[in-house]
């Protein structure tokens, strides 16, 4: 009896431990290149919203962690600094717009030192397929309305969908998602610019890998669920 | 030997087809199924994991003691899972971040372990492979059809994504079927998994019937033609 316990306790560590090796070799094999994928990944993103040709640094990793719950949403969230030589060029801000249809929507706008959005991504969301989800480029190019518009505080009910008489369109059917986005840009253009200084001053503290930008590609297609 | 193959192909795509005979395997069926390249790709790593996991389970059969097959199967299970992961997140990083969750969900296939406990720990290598392979392709022929059906329905396109799986070239293999401003969002969103799947198994019923009825008739008309020879004689 004992022996047969014995015996079943080794054959099963010996299991574990042949599948865990296993596991253990594919990972150290395949970790180089899945930490290549997520830079190329958060890199294609970043360079959708600022020009390459706009900086010449590495934008991936010159990136700091900030936490502004009124503007940016109720979590930390990443900037990234792009810089051409000694010349600071643009913000990249990741945001969230906590007021979606179906919850939070990530976004990354990019603002220049003039006031201007640069462009807009909406990186993750779970919005109505068909209604919702033209915020996405794939599926709409509503979000390039974005792309160079000033934001001016004298002019701040502009920044508003149409009904709200502002200047960005609505979609048919569903108000509230374009409604949380323009308000999400809005605010992160605010936070940018009240802070712009600080935000290029500060040294790079983080890390490129578990941004949420990488995971751009993760609402395609998939179903609000 | 030829017949075992045919039977287990019989078995894997129609008779004791995983998804819609079964019904084993339906978180992954349902959620991944809103396009065909979706589909095809967890398909694909649906028949792989059971290739793996049936040949193992069947190379150790004999070594393994009956009250501990269970843990051994399910880890073996996961370990193949964890690697294909792996690999997947390494080599098709667009395919990884769309199926996401449902990669490690594969583990929770009760397909892959069934097959495990039903047919690998009890049969050669050669057979359990096979099984393994039919039953995945099985699994993946009803994901691609569902992913079709719902894709032409809902977005109005085939093959739509294709790059994510196998590379940019693929995004030219898109077509659209239809253009159309108002998508059929029923199909898309879950409940149209669960529809979708639902005239899926309606299909194989009425094709069983229709079958089962001709042989009927055959058989019918075999025995009548028998009376008749021997009232001839």
């Amino acid at each position: 009896m004992n022996n047969t316990v014995l015996r079943n306790g080794l054959i099963l560590g010996g299991f574990a431990l042949v599948t865990t090796s296993i596991i253990a070799l594919t990972f150290s094999f395949t970790a180089q290149r899945i930490e290549a994928a997520k830079e190329r990944q958060l890199l294609t993103t970043l360079n959708q919203v600022v020009a390459p040709s706009m900086h010449d640094n590495e934008l991936h990793t010159d990136c700091i962690e900030v936490q502004a719950n009124e503007l940016l949403g109720n979590k930390p969230q990443r900037v990234y600094r792009s810089r051409q030589g000694d010349t600071n060029t643009a913000l990249i801000i990741e945001t969230t717009a906590p007021n979606g249809y179906s919850g939070a929507i990530d976004l990354v706008v990019a603002i220049d030192l003039q006031n201007t959005v640069l462009a807009a991504r909406v990186v993750n969301h779970k919005e109505t397929p068909g209604l919702g989800d033209k915020i996405e480029l794939r599926v709409s190019d509503w979000i390039l309305s974005f792309s160079d518009v000033v934001y001016d505080e004298q002019r701040d009910d502009r920044w508003g969908v149409k009904k709200d008489g502002g200047q960005f369109d609505q979609f048919t059917g569903a108000t509230i998602t374009p409604r949380a986005v323009v308000e999400a840009i809005k605010n992160a253009a605010i936070y940018g610019q009240n802070n712009i200084q600080t935000l290029f001053a500060l040294p790079a503290n983080c890390k490129t890998d578990s941004s949420k930008i990488i995971a751009v590609a993760s609402a395609k297609g998939m179903p609000s669920d | 030997m030829t017949n075992e193959y045919k039977e287990l192909t019989l078995q894997g795509l129609w008779r004791n087809n995983p998804a819609i005979v079964q019904l084993l395997g339906l978180c992954p069926l349902l959620a991944v199924s809103g396009t065909v390249v979706n589909a095809l790709g967890l398909g694909i790593a649906t028949t792989l994991v059971l290739l793996g996991s049936n040949i193992t389970v069947s190379l150790v059969r004999n070594i393994v003691p009956n009250e501990i097959r269970i843990p051994i199967f399910v880890m073996v299970i996961a370990s193949f899972v964890t690697v294909i992961e792996l690999l997947m997140h390494a080599f098709t990083f667009g395919l990884y971040q769309v199926l996401g969750i449902f990669i490690p969900l594969i583990v929770t296939n009760c397909a892959i372990i069934g097959r495990a406990e039903a047919y690998a720990s009890k049969h050669s290598v050669k057979f359990a492979a096979y099984d393994g392979l039919m039953m995945g392709t099985g699994f993946t022929l009803i994901l691609v059809l569902l992913g079709a059906i719902r894709e032409i329905l809902g977005l109005g396109t085939l093959f739509s994504g294709a790059e994510l799986l196998l590379g940019n070239w693929a995004s030219d293999l898109t077509i659209v079927v239809y253009q159309t401003d108002a998508n059929f969002l029923l199909a898309i969103l879950p409940p149209g998994a669960f529809l979708g799947l639902g005239f899926i198994i309606a299909a194989k019923n009425i094709i069983d019937q229709v079958i089962k009825d001709r042989t009927q008739v055959k058989d019918k008309k075999v025995v009548q033609r028998a009376r008749v020879t021997g009232t001839d004689i």
